[in-house]
């Protein structure tokens, strides 16, 4: 294959995988570097300075996080990630109100740290309706609606979609659970310092979110827990000394938690400039993908969307191959190859997508470090590699001598399936 | 995932990719897997009717790298053989030769099939029997 030339500012390899992990800001990694050595005390000991020092910078950092998604800093309880945030509300609000009823509700997008736990409150008896999507990926209102019975006690959608990066109407959603008294949990790991967050205004119970996809630290997350109007309870899942007011037990990690809070803090103070920014740089990528290459769509609501995703499905391509093609670029594909099931993104799926075009999808998740020469190398390279695969693809071949491939008796026999 | 060095080449230098005239009497196409199991290989055997020798094979691929490799590699060995030699090549000769992990042999039992639809559509335009192809036996 022919090389391209590296333009000048651009160096190999390039990440554009922002939805996986974020590096972090170099200014996140100064505010927490005191606090390995120097400002080492457990934040619990409560007789001595060491202890009071700790103390006061996580107070710092849950004000910093409370502000960002508009909650009061004693709504914040540090976790070790969205994982954990994820099985605390769910599980803990089950098991709080299940006098009150045994039913949840969730979506069939969501990330498998929901899905999982929802699947294992189903084991224990709890009942769980997993709302399609539709095309666009958003659900539907009236199906969420029609959902609800008197025994729903629990809603979970995530607040923007870690694939396709499509935004629920979250606001709405809220609204509907505040009416039926239902409580709201979203993770919104995605979404918060990306796009505008307020837990009041968008009637949210509870939230989930972490460092590390905003630019901070790994394993730290928190999760946010209602007060007041309505006033959410839940059953902590990891017993110890009682930190974070019985809710979860264990030493705070408090270099990460200053880390946590310094990245919301920077999040919070350059959102709309950088959501602008990377919208744009987003929209530019596609223009110039889909401008260079017939047959490619892009998976999912523009409208509603993360302003760093693209999604995108490159017809008669698959995802692996594509890949090793431009593996000096780092993105995700929903292509089974990628994944550690053998099977394509069920994401993609859900929306009606058909597997062949989730097998040839790639995900771009434009971050805060990424350039607009970056963006454009990609797009020359992965142009390059397309037609080179498709020449080599016996669908396009097929598909370009009209013949229908969706009517094609194909012989899926073969190989392992 | 790391590619073998081989599994590489092929990807990067694909042998014999391209198609042959699917209606002439000396060619025989073979159409194996599904769009949406994310692999389909198309082989093609050009076969000269009185050495039955394998003179000429192209294939198209829409796979992962190591589909495209397996299919590649299979054109390269078809080449030469006759027919019935070409009919003796194993799944597990892919495999050692490209060194492909657990999660790849699929392709190479696809790579296989290929081959042997091919050789069997060749079979049936020349009115001989096509033989049943045989149950390809994955090694796990």
């Amino acid at each position: 294959m022919a090389t391209l030339a590296v333009p000048a500012g651009v160096t190999l390899p390039i990440y554009i995988d922002n939805h996986a992990t974020t590096p972090m800001d170099p200014r996140v990694l100064e505010a927490m570097t005191p606090y390995f050595i120097k400002v080492f005390g457990n934040s619990a000991s409560r007789n001595h300075s060491f202890g009071w020092a700790a103390e006061e910078a996580v107070e710092t950092a849950r004000e910093q996080i409370a502000k960002l998604i508009g909650a009061t800093s004693k709504e914040i309880i540090f976790t070790s990630g969205a994982t954990e945030s994820n099985n605390l509300a769910i599980k803990g609000v089950a098991e709080m109100y299940q006098e009150k009823g045994n039913h949840i509700i969730t979506a069939v997008t969501e990330h498998k740290a929901v899905l999982d736990t929802c699947k294992r409150l189903e084991k224990n008896g709890f009942r769980v309706t997993y709302l399609p999507v539709q095309k666009d990926g958003r659900i539907d209102l009236e199906e969420l609606k029609r959902a609800m019975d008197d025994k729903t006690i629990l809603v979970s959608i995530m607040f923007a979609n870690n694939e396709i990066g499509v935004v629920q109407p979250v606001k709405e959603i809220g609204a509907l659970c505040r009416e039926r008294g239902v409580f709201f949990h979203t993770d919104a790991v995605q979404a918060v310092g990306k796009v505008p967050v307020n837990v009041n205004e968008q009637n949210i119970d509870l939230l989930s979110l972490t460092g590390h996809k905003i630019y901070g630290p790994k394993g730290v997350g928190a999760l946010y827990v209602r007060r007041r109007n309505p006033r959410v309870q839940i059953t902590a899942q990891i017993d110890g000394g009682g930190h974070e007011r019985g809710m979860r037990s264990g030493t705070l990690n408090v270099p990460g938690i200053v880390g946590l809070g310094k990245a919301c803090d920077i999040a919070r103070e350059e959102l709309a400039s950088e959501a602008a920014h990377l919208s744009g740089m987003r929209d530019r990528l596609m223009k110039n993908l889909m401008s260079r290459l017939d047959e490619t769509y892009v998976n999912g609501s523009l409208e509603h969307r993360l302003p760093g995703n693209l999604n995108i499905s490159f017809a008669y391509v698959e995802g692996e191959s594509l890949l090793m093609g431009i593996n000096d670029i780092a993105v995700s594909s929903g292509s089974a190859c990628t994944s550690a099931t053998l099977e394509p993104s069920y994401v993609l799926k859900a929306l009606g997508t058909g597997d062949d075009l989730a097998h040839s999808s790639i995900r771009f998740g434009i971050g805060r470090f990424n350039t607009e020469a970056e963006l454009e190398y990609a797009a020359d390279k992965l142009v390059g590699v397309v037609t080179k695969l498709r020449e080599l693809s016996p669908l396009y071949e097929m598909a370009k001598e009209g013949i229908d491939l969706s009517k094609v008796k194909w012989d899926a026999s073969a190989g392992s399936h | 995932m790391a590619y073998s060095d081989k599994v590489l080449d092929h990807y990067s230098n694909p042998r014999n990719v391209g198609s042959l005239d699917k209606n002439s009497n000396e060619v025989g196409t073979g159409l194996v897997g599904a769009p949406e199991c994310g692999d389909v290989m198309k082989l093609q055997i050009r076969v000269n009717p009185v050495t039955q020798i394998i003179e000429e094979a192209k294939f198209k691929t829409f796979g992962c790298g190591s589909a495209i490799a397996s299919s590649s590699l299979a054109t390269e060995w078809v080449k030469g053989r006759t027919v019935d030699e070409a009919l003796a090549i194993k799944n597990t000769e892919i495999v050692k030769e490209l060194a492909l992990p657990p999660v790849k042999i699929h392709c190479s039992v696809l790579a296989e099939d290929a081959i042997r639809a091919a050789i069997g559509d060749w079979k049936k335009k020349q009115g001989t029997e096509a033989t049943e192809p045989a149950k390809v036996q994955a090694a796990q």
